[in-house]
């Protein structure tokens, strides 16, 4: 099969869909390469390292789409591009189905295949191929970049000769791969960096970054993120009023905030309303990563720098992988290097279009002149659903007392029948026995008791200690041997002798023993 | 000297005791309580010494002397991972005793009885109240040793108790005699530790029991020392076979039940002797050892009754089948994940006492721990063959105690754990007591170390463990079998640990 790339038309698009590199793996898969003169020059390629790579070049657009049979792309195609998709021929670049859906009909119509980055599932498998995430990368460390080329200060607290500089204040919200990857750049910078996100599952990947995750007071049981593959969720006026609540007493604080929060298909929510930007300091930038889908912030204008007022600067570029696109390019290129893999299991160049398989057909919007979304659900979900935490149950104050007053009649049912049972026993010993036995008797009884009681309070790793102890202390039987050793006869001294020398030996190895071992337990 | 002293004294040795093992309940105080235990046991014998009726005292400190002298040797030239042998060969030495001072009673009673009959006397009759027993002249009586006394004052029924009680402490004695005298041999490796009964199992136990009944009413009944002989012989029998019968994984318990035995022989002597201090000595013991082995038992889900008569029993259904294969690991790619990983947990067994590999441990766990990784101790309730032995194993090695966790802190951490190492330990670990409803140890507590991302076993070779149950650890996919003497592995992977 033919791959081809086109040069994007999109004005200020430097990303191209197959770099030099990417071409000669592609080759190995048996395709063949072909690419749009110039199409890889704003990232960095010339037409030369492609010929190199043994990449066909041609000279226009027209010839490319004409040529190829499948077409991978970054932006999603304008309307010129798709007048030129043709039957049969697949289409890969950014496509999403709900913002272009005509496109999207017509591409069906057409009977094209079309297959969307933005639909590839997040499941462990499709990672390589997830260009989302490759992309928000990228964006996630330039927009730190962005911020800190329109602040007036260090990002790291110095003390120099010519004064002191407070360390800059970073606030991410939203913890996606953006903003991960915002907060690791903030960090590594010297910032004190700080990010919010709606799902608490996310806090332990922030704080691993170097962040500090801010919490909010909240009683209502936090969404789990799996359950939507991931993804943030819509959440409750009352979450977001606490969210809210809570960036306004950020606000004035912080230096620098990069909002990054998307809900997939859906308008971004308003996180950084206009009172939060009047309470920040001159100087401060805030960075709206989702200028694209409205912004987090209401006062950004998409693809442009503005100052408000009171001098904060809002950046609302939507173009941040764009920025950097070589490496975009790289990133890009591969992830689609990977789908094609997936698209060619037999390594011939024969594409096998396999809509049984989670991942293609997840991200195929458009297949045989069939609009093919939305998708099933994947057989494998994407994370797997956090167990319900089995939350004690809170029982009410009667509930509480009904239950200890129950166990409280058991426990002492079991104790008293069992009280009296050993009454009635030692009674009826009573009866029968003697009372020079019977005094010995109470002795021993009592002697049991008292040893059960001390033995459970014993630690555990005192269990071998104890073992030896009780051992050394039973050869008091010693005490019979030497009340005996004194008799007329013969073989009872001689028997007592033994038993004397034999529990004296357990008396001193006993002993030493036990002390041997508690001097080794030590605390460090 | 006077008996009030000597009562005195005791009754301040048995405070001494029972403080001794009240104190054990911390780490810091237990060195305070070994020391009340060390002066209630002297001030006791010295007591005795110098109590009434002590004759041959010299002879006596000579021999105690004597004693001593072997104990301490014993005590110092041990290694710590042989106490528990230790433990259980001096049991056998408490439970011999026993048998001799009971042997003693009876050699007595029956000197008594010719003396009495010499005089024309009968043991034991009473005078017409039914009561007060008729003593021997005075002279005679003053001759006797104050164990004679004691007898010479008894009525029938009085020396029918006694009679009884001294075949209770000989018969207890001689189970704990030759028990423990197995047990040391199973856990020395003297023995062959796997669960063997004669034929007629428990059936044989349960009628050389029935015999030894047979021959208690007949030794009340006046027939002579031979029954008591007889009587013992039986009872040594059993002990032998008793402990024959348990497997070695579950020798804690035995030797804790060994430990109680002694002390019931001890309070059963007392009643003989009339004395107090051995009753009260004797009963702390014994319901110590009780109640530790049913700690043990709870901890490793097993009836203590089942324990007690003889090993495991056989497995109710097919056992699963285990599937896979064991993948082995050499010590680089052991050494190359531990400077990976951020946590770490050791589950040492019985494994690493045999080998003497807690100092490798504990320099490994020094080297990781400087390298600023979580290192911890997972240590399983019956880990070893003692109840607290790798607690004590650990200790010596100078790991910090601390770090070393029980079962019920730490099983929750494996997830969250990069690696688990475990040590020469087997059953602790094995996930059927979970997974398989037919496995013998179903339904055990165990420590799941599987959940850990990465699991590295290091074991001699591939064979099962003391239970004999195979394990499934081995053979899941994020196990690697570390193959080889404990401590010889430990030397190979330290250097490698930067």
């Amino acid at each position: 099969m033919k791959i081809g790339t086109p040069k994007e038309i999109f004005e200020g698009e430097a990303r191209v869909a197959m770099t030099p590199a990417s071409a000669k793996d592609l080759q190995k898969l048996g395709h063949e390469c072909v690419i749009e003169a110039g199409a890889g020059a704003a990232a960095g390629f010339s037409d030369a390292d492609y010929k190199e790579a043994g990449v066909t070049v041609v000279k226009t657009a027209a010839a490319l789409w004409k040529a190829a049979d499948v077409v991978a792309k970054v932006r999603v195609p304008d309307a010129a591009e798709m007048k030129r998709l043709r039957e049969g021929q697949t289409l890969i670049s950014f496509f999403s189905p709900v913002a272009d859906e005509a496109k999207m009909q017509a591409a069906a119509k057409k009977g094209a295949t079309v297959i969307a980055m933005e639909m590839i599932p997040r499941i462990s498998r499709a990672q390589k191929m997830d260009a989302l995430s490759s992309m928000a990368n990228i964006a996630g460390y330039r927009a730190v970049i962005e911020a800190g080329n329109n602040f007036g200060r260090f990002f790291t607290g110095q003390i120099t000769a010519a004064g002191k500089v407070p360390p800059a204040k970073v606030l991410v919200v939203g913890a996606g791969v953006a903003g991960l990857a915002a907060i690791g750049t903030s960090t590594s910078l010297g910032a004190i960096t700080y990010a919010f996100d709606v799902r608490p599952e996310v806090a332990e990947q922030v704080e691993s970054m170097g962040a500090e995750f801010v919490y909010l007071d909240f009683e209502e049981e936090q969404q789990d993120g799996s359950a939507s593959g991931g993804y943030a969720s819509v959440s409750s006026p009352e979450f977001r009023e606490a969210q809210l609540a809570k960036f306004r007493e950020l606000a004035p604080d912080v230096d620098i905030v990069i909002t990054t929060a998307l809900i997939p298909n859906r308008e971004a929510p308003e996180l950084w309303t206009e009172d939060m930007v009047k309470s920040m300091k001159p100087g401060s930038v805030i960075v709206d990563l989702a200028a694209e889908k409205g912004g987090n912030c209401k006062l950004t204008v998409a693809d442009e720098k503005i100052v408000t007022d009171n001098g904060v600067t809002i950046i609302g570029y939507t173009d941040f992988p764009s920025r950097m696109g070589t490496q975009a390019s790289n990133l890009y290129a591969t992830n689609i290097r990977h789908l094609m893999t997936d698209l060619t299991p037999e390594k011939d160049g024969v594409i096998n279009h396999d809509m049984e398989d989670d991942v293609i057909r997840g991200a195929t919007i458009a297949h045989a002149k069939e609009v093919t979304f939305p998708p099933p659900p994947p057989k494998v979900a994407a994370i797997a659903a956090a167990p319900k935490k089995e939350a004690p149950k809170e029982l009410t104050a009667e509930e509480k007392r009904a239950q200890e007053l129950a166990e409280f009649k058991t426990q002492t049912r079991n104790q008293v029948g069992l009280l009296a049972i050993g009454a009635a026993l030692v009674l009826a010993v009573g009866l029968v026995a003697p009372a020079s036995f019977m005094q010995h008797f109470i002795v021993f009884l009592l002697s049991v008791f008292i040893g059960f009681q001390v033995i459970w309070g014993v630690a555990h790793s005192l269990h071998t200690p104890l073992m030896a102890v009780t051992n050394a202390i039973s050869s008091i039987i010693i005490l019979g041997a030497l009340i005996q050793i004194g008799s007329s006869s013969l073989l009872i001294t001689l028997l007592a002798a033994l038993a004397i020398f034999m529990a004296s030996v357990n008396i001193f190895g006993g002993f030493l023993v036990t002390r041997r071992m508690l001097a080794m337990f030590q605390k460090s | 000297m006077e008996y009030g002293f000597t009562i005195a004294a005791y009754a301040v040795a048995a405070v001494l005791f029972i403080l001794s093992l009240g104190g054990l309940s911390g780490q810091e105080s237990a060195k305070r309580a070994v020391w009340y235990g060390i002066v209630g046991m002297a001030i006791a014998v010295l007591a005795t010494l110098i109590g009434p009726g002590q004759g041959l005292g010299i002879a006596s400190i000579i021999l105690i002397g004597l004693g001593a002298a072997v104990g301490y040797q014993l005590a110092t030239k041990v290694q710590m991972t042989q106490m528990p042998e230790l433990v259980a060969i001096m049991h056998s030495l408490v439970g011999l005793a026993a048998v001799f001072v009971g042997f003693n009673a009876d050699i007595m009673i029956n000197n008594l009885d010719s003396l009495f009959v010499a005089n024309n006397l009968v043991l034991g009759a009473t005078e017409a109240d039914g009561f007060t027993a008729i003593g021997l002249p005075k002279e005679i009586y003053e001759g006797l040793s104050s164990f004679g006394q004691l007898i010479a004052k008894k009525s029938q029924v009085e020396i029918n108790i006694l009679k009884v009680e001294l075949v209770l402490g000989i018969w207890i004695g001689a189970v704990t005699f030759t028990g423990s005298v197995i047990a040391y041999g199973k856990l020395a490796g003297k023995v062959d530790s796997a669960a063997t009964k004669l034929p007629g199992g428990h059936l044989l136990n349960a009628g050389a029991a029935g015999l030894s009944l047979i021959f208690t009413i007949m030794y009340l009944g006046g027939s002579g020392s031979w029954t008591l002989v007889l009587l013992t012989l039986l009872a040594l029998f059993i002990g032998y076979h008793l402990i024959m019968g348990i497997g070695g994984a579950d020798m804690p318990v035995v030797v804790s039940m060994l430990n109680s035995y002694s002390g019931w022989a001890a309070a059963a002597i007392g009643f003989s002797l009339g004395n107090d201090l051995l009753i009260v000595v004797g009963a702390l013991v014994g319901s110590s050892g009780a109640i530790l082995s049913y700690i043990m038992c709870k901890a490793m889900n097993r009836s203590f009754v089942s324990v007690i008569l003889g090993g495991f029993g056989g497995p109710a259904g097919e056992q699963m089948a285990v599937e896979g294969e064991q993948i082995a690991i050499e010590a680089d790619g052991v050494a190359a994940t531990l400077n990976e990983a951020d946590s770490v947990i050791i589950i040492p067994g019985y494994g690493m006492a045999v080998a003497q590999a807690q100092q490798g441990v504990a320099e490994l766990v020094r080297k990781l721990r400087a390298q600023g990784k979580t290192v911890r101790f997972a240590i399983h309730p019956v880990a070893g063959r003692l109840p607290g032995h790798m607690n004590v194993l650990l200790a010596e090695a100078k790991v910090p105690y601390d770090i070393v966790m029980e079962m019920d802190e730490i099983n929750e951490d494996f997830p969250e754990t990069d690696v688990a190492i475990v040590i020469g330990s087997n059953d602790i670990v094995n996930p059927a007591a979970q997974d398989d409803p037919n496995s013998p140890i179903a339904g055990m507590p165990v420590l799941e170390c599987w959940k850990a991302k990465q699991v590295f076993v290091s074991k001699r070779g591939q064979g099962t463990g003391y239970s004999g149950i195979e394990n499934p650890l081995f053979f899941k996919e994020n196990t690697r079998m570390f193959y080889g003497d404990a401590k010889a592995s430990l030397d190979k992977l330290l250097p490698m640990i930067d």
